[in-house]
């Protein structure tokens, strides 16, 4: 970034004033400087890693509260000092933006300069050229091109090259000055500016965005406000206003799974949702196939295929003989073959409420123990197996329950593999009566839900806009070689026309040898030559004198002597 | 591209297997022979002196013709003397270096010098390619897919991408020197992939079936490849450079670095090389964007694996810029390509296997 020079340069302005302003700018200068840049970015890689190391909370805040259970000592340090939010924490938060505005600092006086640059001539032709690691002189047969045609014969070539030339009349004959790769500074200022411009609309993004969950059991549907999420994260300036309108069926779900491979079977292969979408309030209603990568795209928001499984339907009737719960009941899968757990909470019973908890098995085997599990993710003989319980739910009391898990600990057990009562086993079609007339339960048939997930972000398109951006900056940063070439010749001392040439590569050397290959065979053809030396010998015209990044200074004062950034 | 109903070819696949575990054992054999080649570089560079030797004196005998080159500066002799590195099959006295080196500054072959051990083990490890790219490429035919859907077949293409890669650059580069560490880094993932996570074939995955699989995972494994090469080479780098600043002090080092080219050299194709791989790896992780927004919605979500693309993104970054800090280049940049590709180590096996995340495409049971 800011090279050496400049900061000099700034610190000589700095120095007659003292003081508030002498200290700014000499921080200003400290954080604009290459090596601090270097080092914000190691810290901002160092500092990332944590986050991948213990759990985050945009992850899952339930994850991290058992966390913070499992380790009492660390898990509290750890809260306070904002490791379950890394990306959001004060100190990752100050690395990447003191990194942004060092770059900023170090982009700016960039671009100027190189916007100065781009409307100057090339550097002036240093008085000693030989003088430079990669030079020579070719000394012209008597008769030959005088200084001028010779000039003039080189600067064709170099344009020819897409170098921007530069005739320099001189005493005794002339010379040109050339350079080329302009646009590699250019591509480094769009990489760097293309940063900007991904962070500014991930930030946009962060504030408009909204995203949310939604489970949808076949024939039911869903409309887009904000009741109807199952969970939902709104971007920090979000109106309910801002929902689009629109609502979506389930038609029908089908999955395929493995049939042909031994060691797969079982494994899924397809998901196809079937959905019936109406964009707006009033519109038409339209089938559309949902599939895993393959998004719905309505009105810009965009809707997910991200989970399925199994809703057993079930009637549940109270101790009065009422049906106290209807409906199907979404399952949480947590094996390959869809063994699922089943929670059905009925507040709807009297006189006591009832609560079930237990698995739906898609294929249900038992083992030699006796424990059922699902051997296939197909319903090959689904079955429900239950524990019930009959007492207060819980419900009531206004705390936030989760759906999917039963707090058995307000309750009195009626079923269970344990008691006496034993569990409940249904299949398809079959009823249960609970023991003490509390009620029945009803296993009427399967469905199937898909998991959705519904996100609306508008900075996604500036943030990929400018990534490419930066892809290309970074390319024509790296891969164009800016270099400059300047050639002289002169009537010497014998009447012959003596040519010498150097060569200066600005940053990596690479291909600078050779470029000095093709010029020297160049001239070669052009002219009869009598003698030729060169101070680009093997170890100078190779890889010697990258020995810094700054391309080596010559006394004899190439005109640039900015030419190391 | 993706036919999930097309049944796996379990003849093909069983070949497959067979052929991945020969190469892995061909390998083995061609890193035994690059670690043979490294212990007897002393023998080796006995006898390179001794051509060399041979050929000054010819030289010696023979000085017309460098004088006639300079004199007339007929386009032979300028022509060979400035296109001293760019043309690898020059006159004589290439090989010759003033200060005695063996090996030529930007890694052309020199032509003189017989090193037997390090060219068989070339031929052994072309044999091994062959073997370990059918086996690659049967595997994909068996499950009419690209072969890298879990992490076993990851790692057998990740390791046939570095063999080629390494394979290709021997034909215009002597990267003889990095033999033991390339191949010691290919037998490790061979040996990781059919011993650690034997994986039996078979179709993708619901979200894996997309094109950006092809474009995302084949682009990351060959940036993994040439960072494997640099990490290589920087290792090296850092050897050398205490080799040098022990012959400065006129003490003596191992000998396998006369073999090596010096650090600078090593410094700037490694930077080289690292700069295409940064590329490829920022193009990596925006197709990565794409695809995550394309499955789950959000380009970016700070997932295990996302976080280590971006640390391992970051710290080639610093790399980069390293090279253009004072007192940054040299060792300390070498430093971070090394750093960089353990990150990518890290990435692909510890964050693959035991770090839960939505990137858990590894196949492993559990």
């Amino acid at each position: 970034m800011s090279s050496k020079a400049d900061r000099a340069r700034s610190e000589d302005v700095a120095l007659p004033q003292l003081g508030l302003t002498g200290t700014l700018r000499w921080i200003w200068t400290q954080l604009t400087s290459m090596s601090t840049a270097l080092m914000l970015l190691l810290l901002l890689a160092v500092a990332a890693v944590p986050g991948s190391l213990v759990p985050q909370r945009r992850a899952g805040p339930e994850i991290v509260d058992q966390w913070i259970e499992d380790h009492p000592f660390w898990g509290p340090v750890l809260d306070a000092l904002q490791f379950f939010d890394v990306y959001n924490s004060v100190w990752f938060s100050a690395i990447y933006l003191l990194l942004f505005v060092s770059l900023v600092g170090c982009v700016w006086p960039r671009a100027i300069q190189h916007a100065k640059a781009l409307r100057q001539p090339p550097a002036r032709t240093p008085r000693n050229l030989t003088r430079l690691p990669a030079s020579g002189v070719v000394v012209l047969e008597e008769g030959g091109p005088s200084p001028e045609e010779a000039v003039a014969r080189a600067q064709a070539w170099l344009r020819k090259r897409r170098y921007r030339v530069e005739h320099r009349p001189e005493a005794g004959g002339a010379s040109v000055g050339a350079e080329r790769g302009y646009l590699r500074e250019i591509g480094n200022i769009l990489f760097h500016v293309s940063l900007i411009g991904v962070l500014v609309f991930m930030a946009y993004g962060g504030m408009t965005k909204y995203g949310g969950q939604k489970i949808i059991v076949e024939g039911e549907g869903f409309a887009n406000n904000l009741v109807a999420y199952d969970s939902f994260t709104p971007g920090t300036y979000f109106s309910a206003d801002d929902l689009q309108p629109f609502s979506l069926t389930l038609d029908s779900f089908d999955a395929v799974f493995d049939r042909e491979s031994e060691t797969h079977y079982g494994q899924p292969l397809d998901y196809t949702a079937v959905m019936d979408v109406r964009e707006g309030s009033g519109g038409e209603l339209q089938r559309q196939i949902l599939k895993v990568n393959q998004p719905l795209d309505i009105d810009g928001v965009r809707v997910y295929l991200v989970g399925n499984g199994y809703a057993p339907v079930v009637t549940v009737r109270d101790g009065a003989g009422d049906v106290a719960f209807q409906g199907p009941v979404v399952t949480r899968v947590f094996d390959q073959n869809y063994g699922s757990q089943a929670t059905i909470k009925v507040p709807d019973a009297r006189p006591d409420q009832l609560g079930f908890v237990g698995f739906f098995l898609p294929s249900a085997v038992e083992d030699e123990e006796g424990a059922a599990f699902s051997a296939d993710p197909e319903l090959l003989n689904p079955e429900l197996q239950l524990n019930s319980y009959y007492g207060d739910l819980g419900l009531d009391t206004g705390r936030p329950q989760n759906v999917y898990v039963l707090d058995t600990a307000s309750l009195t057990e009626l079923n269970s593999r344990t008691n006496e009562n034993g569990g409940i086993v249904l299949s398809p079609g079959q009823t249960y009566e609970l023991p003490e007339g509390k009620g029945s339960i009803s296993f009427d048939g399967v469905r199937r839900y898909v998991g959705l997930d519904i996100h609306y972000d508008p900075g996604k398109w500036g943030v990929g806009v400018f990534a490419g951006t930066a892809l290309l900056g970074l390319v024509i940063s790296l891969f164009v070689r800016r270099r400059r070439v300047w050639v002289r010749a002169r009537t010497d001392d014998d009447g012959r026309t003596r040519v010498e040439y150097a060569l200066l590569a600005r940053g990596e050397e690479f291909g600078l040898h050779e470029e000095h290959v093709a010029l020297r065979a160049a001239m070669e053809k052009w002219w009869p030559i009598v003698a030729a030396t060169e101070t680009a010998d093997d170890a100078a015209a190779g890889a010697a004198p990258q020995s810094t990044p700054t391309a080596p200074e010559t006394p004899a004062g190439p005109a640039d002597a900015r030419s190391g950034d | 591209m993706f036919n999930p109903t097309a049944p796996v070819n379990e003849q093909l696949a069983l070949y497959s297997d067979l052929f991945m575990l020969i190469a892995a054992l061909v390998y083995a054999a061609a890193f035994i022979l690059f670690t043979i080649d490294m212990a007897t570089a002393s023998a080796t560079i006995r006898r390179l002196e001794a051509d060399l030797a041979a050929q000054r004196g010819q030289v010696r005998t023979a000085p017309a013709r460098e004088t006639v080159g300079a004199a007339v500066g007929g386009s032979t002799a300028v022509g060979a003397s400035a296109s001293d590195a760019a043309r690898p099959t020059g006159a004589a006295e290439r090989g010759v270096d003033a200060d005695g080196a063996l090996v030529d500054e930007d890694m052309d072959y020199t032509g003189g010098g017989r090193r037997p051990v390090a060219n068989v083990a070339v031929a052994v490890l072309a044999v091994g390619w062959a073997l370990h790219a059918f086996a690659v490429v049967a595997r994909g035919l068996a499950a009419s897919r690209v072969p890298w859907g879990n992490l076993y077949e990851f790692m057998t293409t990740g390791a046939l991408v570095i063999t080629t890669v390494y394979l290709l650059f021997l034909f215009r580069k002597d990267l003889r020197f990095v033999g033991t560490f390339v191949t010691g880094i290919v037998v490790a993932m061979m040996c990781a992939a059919t011993m650690g996570f034997p994986t039996p074939v078979g179709h993708l995955q619901p979200p894996l079936q997309t094109p950006w699989l092809v474009i995302h995972v084949s682009i990351a494994v060959l940036a993994s490849s040439l960072f494997a090469l640099t990490a290589a080479m920087s290792v090296l780098q850092l050897l050398q450079d205490r080799a040098e600043k022990r012959a400065a002090a006129g003490e003596r080092s191992w000998a396998f670095l006369r073999l090596v080219p010096a650090a600078q050299g090593l410094e700037n194709w490694s930077y080289r090389l690292n700069a295409v791989g940064f590329v490829m790896w920022t193009f990596t992780l925006i197709a990565g964007a794409i695809w995550a927004e394309a499955a789950w919605g959000r380009y970016w979500n700070w997932d295990t694996k996302e976080v280590w693309t971006f640390v391992i993104w970051v710290v080639y970054a610093a790399y980069l810029h390293a090279r253009a800090t004072r007192g940054w280049t040299g060792a300390r940049a070498a430093w971070l390509s090394i750093v960089g590709f353990l990150c990518i180590v890290f990435n692909y096996t510890i964050v693959n296997t035991y770090f839960p995340g939505l990137h858990s495409y590894a196949g492993l049971p559990g």
